[in-house]
């Protein structure tokens, strides 16, 4: 993984002396809440419910082992013993109080971390495939590029202030794993015909109020020409994205305000100003970065292990984890191994100082020292011998992290909800936890087979809902929580945005509709359909009529959610 | 007389602003003598007269919105001895890419100039693309807003301050063989 050197490790310590001395003139009234507001945002910190909300970027979600101590070191010291791996990858704690926050983040410079631009109206942090570099199906490595990309983002004097967040994905390949097309700008890692590698280039993306996919600015993109192309289109947006409505200030607005022909015409001109200027990339710079991302020192294994093969077919309770959360890796007798942390009454995307601690270890154990964050809220142990997968299940499940329900329903995807945030109309964990009792048995979620399952609890969208097969959304109904169900949202080159079945319904029957939903999709699927494409195959009809029986009429939908 | 900041020292400054009030038109409002930034509509109505006034040894300036367009002053930009850019709210990024724009596309070498809502935790960015005057805003100390340069000693990307991003002075530094 990327390596600081004396310049990033001096920027990241001057960023820690910086913000010390802003909560100073804070405390010292030398500050208005106004003025420190947008300066504590761009540090990841919110004020929530009960207490300070931080956020710490996890750079596309690769962690080492000694930052994920670090991590755990910093829920028992500074925290209650838990943080929430977020769907951008990041990692939230709940009850952090503002005094103490200049010495988290001197602790994460430590072990060289922060919380730059994790919130704010400015560029965030970059999130990619948490199988990157070892996906069997990748162009490149999208990671030393999202690396160049975090660096360029970081302090850019022009567009701190931007009208509204700005977020970015890069994807290694077609399969499109980190689901550019609801990113403000995306980057997929292809190769043209002459073979040179550069992106495709997505932008106006994003979930929200609007949730709108990303279109296609630019079908290649020279790898040289990242940092300029990008400045070229946070330029247009710095100057152009709205301003005076904050649910209409993304670009997304903007692009579809002026019609993404007109919006590439106005970025080919920007960009023709800027192209081949000094940030154009050199291949030595590329080279400098890539070198930290090198394939570690693999043994050379057979491509199937035996003992890993016997013991799925002597413990079948092992096989339906390996078959669920193990994954296919490039090289020969390894695996990816998804660590749940889609635990039966734990919020999901929760893991203690304990499992931090545990999964440091593991990952020093059974791996190269490093790990992944995923958008779905679990870790991966990315480069595991086949042979190691057994030892690792069965100490896993004593650490509560072998959930064998990766990609199933009950590896649902929510936001904090509204115990602990205070944008949210809504609680989530609570309704995920209703579901999840509703889904415990193993056979059953096997038997609906991929689903993904997504909450939020309010039009910001943080559990990702409109991008849910099936998703719940939080509404507020004159001080009543209330939840609107969606169908039909996809991820990745499949993508697509989920629709509202009807009139939003009681946090009590939620998993009775969610029950019915997936009751008709098991009576009216053909085989082997998955639930997403017996959807688009049918409609939302039968769904919807389904959905609402045995409920009583709710009075007719009066959203107040955000004003 | 008013300070600012300039050449990173508190200064005194002679220059007005002329704001438009309610009624008023660039046409027909009042310009007063001496050193006078006048809204950018002002000086698109009236840059005859307002040349003449330069030709008598008066120093012209003008000051843009965030919605003014820099482009629209990028032929005449060596008439004047100083642009301002207003920023309404110091959370508004716009006069980012209007100094930007000025000093690395329509070669604007003069003073440039933050003015509206501008103070020290801003001073960093704004020095870095461009901007060499500062009006802090009139509550707030200038000698507390000096400390605001001194933020960090290195930064990543290419700008007006420094056009050679980090990766390129790097590049130097380890072929160099000191790194």
């Amino acid at each position: 993984m990327y390596r600081y050197d004396d310049y990033d490790r001096g920027i990241v310590r001057e960023r820690v002396d910086q913000f010390r001395d802003q909560t100073r003139r804070f405390f010292a009234k030398e500050l208005t809440e106004d003025e420190f507001r947008p300066l504590r945002l761009q540090n990841g910190l919110y004020m929530q419910r009960h207490a300070h909300m931080l956020r710490i970027a996890v750079p596309y979600g690769l962690l080492s082992s000694d930052q994920l101590r670090m991590l755990g070191k910093i829920t028992s010291r500074y925290d209650r013993g838990y943080g929430h791996f977020s769907t951008r990858q990041n990692l939230q704690l709940n009850w952090i109080a503002l005094a103490d926050v200049p010495d988290i983040l001197s602790d994460l410079a430590d072990v060289e971390m922060h919380a730059i631009q994790t919130s704010g109206n400015c560029i965030r942090n970059i999130t990619t495939d948490p199988l990157a570099g070892v996906a069997i199906d990748e162009v490149a490595d999208p990671r030393p590029w999202a690396e160049i990309l975090r660096q360029w983002s970081t302090f850019h004097p022009e567009f701190a202030y931007l009208p509204r967040k700005y977020k970015v994905a890069f994807s290694g390949g077609e399969a499109d794993v980190a689901n550019v097309r609801i990113h403000d700008m995306g980057f997929q890692m292809v190769r043209d015909q002459a073979g040179e590698l550069g992106f495709r280039v997505w932008v106006g993306g994003g979930l929200g109020r609007t949730p709108i996919l990303a279109q296609i600015a630019r079908e290649f993109l020279p790898w040289q020409h990242l940092l300029s192309y990008s400045e070229a289109i946070l330029r247009l947006y710095n100057r152009y994205g709205r301003r005076d409505n904050i649910y209409k200030a993304r670009i997304k607005i903007l692009v579809k305000a002026v019609g993404i022909q007109e919006f590439t015409r106005q970025l080919e001109e920007e960009w023709s100003h800027l192209r081949d200027g000094p940030s154009t990339l050199t291949q030595a710079e590329v080279d400098r970065v890539a070198i930290h991302f090198q394939r570690p020192a693999y043994d050379v294994l057979p491509e199937n292990d035996v003992l890993f093969e016997i013991a799925k077919r002597d413990n079948p309770e092992f096989a339906t984890w390996a078959g669920r959360n193990v994954h296919a890796h490039r090289e020969p007798g390894y695996a990816a191994v998804t660590l749940s942390l889609k635990t039966y009454g734990v919020a999901p995307g929760d893991a203690t100082t304990e499992q931090m601690n545990v999964v440091a270890e593991f990952a020093d154990r059974f791996g190269f020292g490093e790990l992944r964050v995923t958008q779905a809220q679990n870790l991966v142990l990315s480069d595991v011998k086949q042979r190691d997968l057994f030892a690792l299940w069965q100490e896993a499940k004593t650490a509560g992290l072998a959930s064998p329900t990766v990609g199933l329903l009950a590896d649902m995807v929510t936001c904090p909800g509204g115990d602990f945030c205070s944008l949210a109309n809504a609680r989530s964990i609570p309704v995920a936890q209703g579901i999840q009792a509703q889904f415990a048995d193993q056979a059953l979620l096997e038997d609906i087979g991929d689903m993904k399952l997504n909450i939020s609890g309010c039009m910001n969208a943080c559990g990702h809902h409109s991008a849910g097969h099936i998703g719940i959304l939080g509404v507020d109904k004159n001080g009543a929580e209330f939840y609107q169900v969606t169908l039909g949202g996809a991820w990745g080159m499949e993508a697509s945005l989920g629709k509202v079945i009807g009139p939003s319904v009681a946090a009590d029957d939620v998993p009775g509709v969610v029950s019915r939903i997936v009751d008709h999709y098991r009576k009216e699927r053909q085989t082997g359909e998955r639930f997403i494409d017996t959807y688009r195959r049918i409609g939302m009809d039968g769904f919807k009529a389904r959905a609402y029986e045995n409920l009583k009429p709710v009075v007719e939908e009066r959203e107040v959610a955000n004003g | 007389m008013a300070k600012i900041i300039k050449g990173r020292q508190i200064v005194d400054d002679a220059w007005q602003v002329l704001t438009l009030a309610a009624g008023e038109t660039p046409k027909q409002v009042a310009i007063p003598v001496g050193k006078v930034l006048v809204p950018l509509a002002v000086w698109l109505a009236r840059h005859d007269e307002l040349l003449q006034r330069k030709h008598h040894g008066d120093d012209l300036g003008v000051w843009l919105s965030p919605v003014d367009d820099p482009a629209a002053i990028a032929a005449h930009v060596d008439h004047f001895a100083v642009v301002a850019v207003e920023f309404p709210g110091f959370s508004d990024g716009r006069g980012y890419s209007t100094a930007a724009l000025l000093r690395s596309r329509y070669g604007y070498k003069g003073e440039l100039r933050a003015i509206g809502d501008v103070l020290r935790d801003q001073l960093f960015y704004l020095a870095r693309v461009g901007f060499d005057a500062f009006a802090i805003r009139a509550d707030r100390s200038a000698e507390d807003a000096l400390n605001g340069f001194k933020d960090f000693s290195e930064v990543y990307q290419s700008t007006v301050g420094q056009p050679l991003p980090l990766f390129r002075r790097r590049a130097v530094h380890v072929s160099g063989g000191t790194a």
